[in-house]
């Protein structure tokens, strides 16, 4: 499933992190997955959010740049080789997976959100 | 030593006599020559036959660099192209350079000052020099190689980039003078240091310019390396180095006025000062045949004094600078404008965001830091393009500019934002204090 996505750009410094996680709060925004991306100088925080557009527009307000594009969200099973199986569908179809971080939530078991060069011709691979 | 004694200490009348002849004829040929200069001397209703003496040259029209640029290449040429042997070229406030033009005569003067500054300083014949500015386009390389061969020393053409080289030179040729920036012969001094080879060198002088230096400096080079350390002023526009340079009482620079007429004035009234006001110095070449230039602004801004000179010598001297009346700022000896830096965003980004320039001096190294702004417009998911777009920047910067910076990427509102103009330059290096 091709969902929406958040990045946010942050100096690799103490206290980034916590003020924009701060200002999503205030919006009410929830956050079902994150990942945390550093250089020595700078970070991308990039999150699965409930309300992505809101979030973008209190992050903006507040002088933050951010920006939303797709990924894709695969529902993982466990099982033993389920992911390998996954990536190689991926892989075989010639994509580039850029990056890729675990999302939890109490509907399923996991899922994965990946970041390829072709979000769609990776969701048609998977099917 | 005095290299020319019968210029550099001739009487305060003759050389007004001197100059005004040189001045009338020089106006005479540029009128006839330029058409640039043809069409502002008519606009301003001054013809060739007003002017007659020194005083006379409040009534010729200025030049800026924005001249130099709007007639890029050619345009101010006032000898055929055939006569022409020689080209140099410094940075421009945008893309293009300054390109300056030398006729064999120009570079025969050049070299004569160089080889005053250089006498100036104790080199005679018998020592051996390293040259360790840049060879190329920029004149430092080559203008100070002319004068010390003009002199009739040995030179050693290191050029720049190498000072294990240069060291290893240094102590095997038994170098006795070099010419290089101050701060580059600061880095030379650590490097000797900490390989304890202070004591194996034979320096005994160096002529340092190209970037602006403090006496703190000079008595760092002169005490760590147990040499005289002289001052070197010039610009690519007038000639390059060798336009003024410092004798052993050290109070001020000597402009050579038998071929560079020196003025202070007001950059805003643009009006003559006094002599010992501080102000933006302003220079016409007496004697360059290529590319003359008539009240040239340099945006430095310093002071003038007149009286004779402990060392004999009586050509007025160039007090300490006190800045630039322009943004220029001079970067390990490169002339840098945050206009460029602008165009260099530009070029990447395809938009200027809001930047901000840092330059320091750390172990006496010059450091150039632009820090960007991070908008929406180039912003990306993908760690790898954000670090693509640094490196971009930081190429597109060196190409423009000559030289490296580092770039670092920072949050929106992370650099001042002002009403009206906003600040985009600090320089921490405290060169005019």
């Amino acid at each position: 499933m091709i969902i929406k996505q958040l990045s946010i750009f942050l100096e690799n410094r103490p206290g980034t992190l916590d003020a924009a996680l701060g200002i999503l709060k205030e919006a009410e925004v929830n956050i079902c997955a994150l990942s945390l991306a550093d250089t020595s100088e700078f970070g991308l925080l990039r999150v699965i959010v409930d309300k992505p557009d809101e979030a973008k527009q209190a992050l903006r307000s507040a002088g933050y740049t951010s920006s939303i594009n797709e990924v894709l969200s695969v529902e993982l099973k466990q099982e033993v080789g389920y992911l390998s199986s996954i990536i190689k569908k991926i892989s075989t179809a010639g994509i580039n997976v850029e990056y890729m971080y675990a999302s939890s939530s109490s509907v399923s078991d996991a899922s994965m959100i990946i970041k390829t060069d072709d979000s769609a011709k990776a969701e048609q691979a998977l099917s | 030593m005095i290299w020319n004694e019968a210029k550099e200490c001739m009487s305060r009348d003759e050389l007004a006599v001197l100059q005004g002849a040189r001045l009338h004829k020089q106006v005479d040929r540029i009128y006839h020559n330029v058409e640039f200069y043809r069409k502002k001397m008519q606009a301003a209703g001054v013809e060739p036959g007003d002017i007659q003496t020194v005083e006379d040259v409040t009534k010729l029209p200025f030049t800026t660099y924005a001249d130099l640029r709007d007639n890029y290449p050619y345009g101010l040429l006032a000898v055929p192209r055939s006569e022409i042997v020689r080209v140099h070229a410094s940075s421009g406030t945008t893309g293009k350079p300054k390109v300056l033009c030398y006729t064999r005569r120009d570079v025969e003067i050049w070299s004569e000052c160089v080889t005053r500054a250089m006498a100036m300083a104790g080199i005679t014949r018998d020592d051996i020099i390293q040259v360790g500015y840049g060879y190329g386009l920029f004149t430092g390389g080559l203008g100070a190689h002319y004068g010390a061969e003009n002199l009739g020393a040995m030179v050693i053409p290191m050029s720049t980039g190498n000072t294990k080289k240069l060291i290893d030179m240094m102590i095997d040729c038994e170098v006795t003078a070099i010419a290089c920036t101050p701060s580059y012969l600061l880095h030379v001094a650590e490097a000797l240091e900490e390989q304890n080879l202070v004591g194996k060198i034979k320096l005994k002088y160096a002529v340092c310019g190209a970037e602006p230096w403090t006496d703190a400096m000079r008595d760092q080079i002169e005490k760590r390396l147990g040499i005289k350390a002289y001052d070197i002023y010039g610009l690519t526009e007038i000639l390059g180095p060798g336009v003024a340079c410092d004798c052993s009482a050290h109070k001020g620079l000597h402009i050579y006025e038998d071929h560079f007429l020196p003025e202070i004035i007001d950059p805003d009234s643009l009006e003559q000062k006094e002599h010992g006001e501080l102000g933006e110095l302003c220079i016409t070449t007496l004697t360059k045949e290529g590319m003359p230039l008539l009240r040239y602004r340099t945006r430095d801004l310093t002071s003038l004094e007149y009286d004779k000179c402990e060392c004999g010598r009586t050509m007025a001297r160039i007090q300490r600078f006190r800045g630039r009346s322009d943004d220029m700022l001079v970067i390990r000896g490169v002339n840098v404008f945050p206009s460029q830096v602008e165009h260099a965003l530009l070029t990447v980004a395809g938009t200027t965001p809001n930047y901000f320039i840092t330059v320091d001096r750390v172990n006496n190294n010059d450091t150039f830091d632009v820090a960007i702004e991070v908008e929406e417009r180039f912003f990306s998911d993908e760690v790898k393009k954000l670090e693509k777009l640094r490196a971009e920047v930081e190429d597109a910067i060196h190409q423009t500019v000559g030289i490296k910076a580092k770039v670092k990427l920072v949050e929106p509102n992370a650099l001042p934002h002002s009403e009206g103009k906003t600040k985009h330059v600090e320089d921490r290096r405290k060169l005019t204090e």
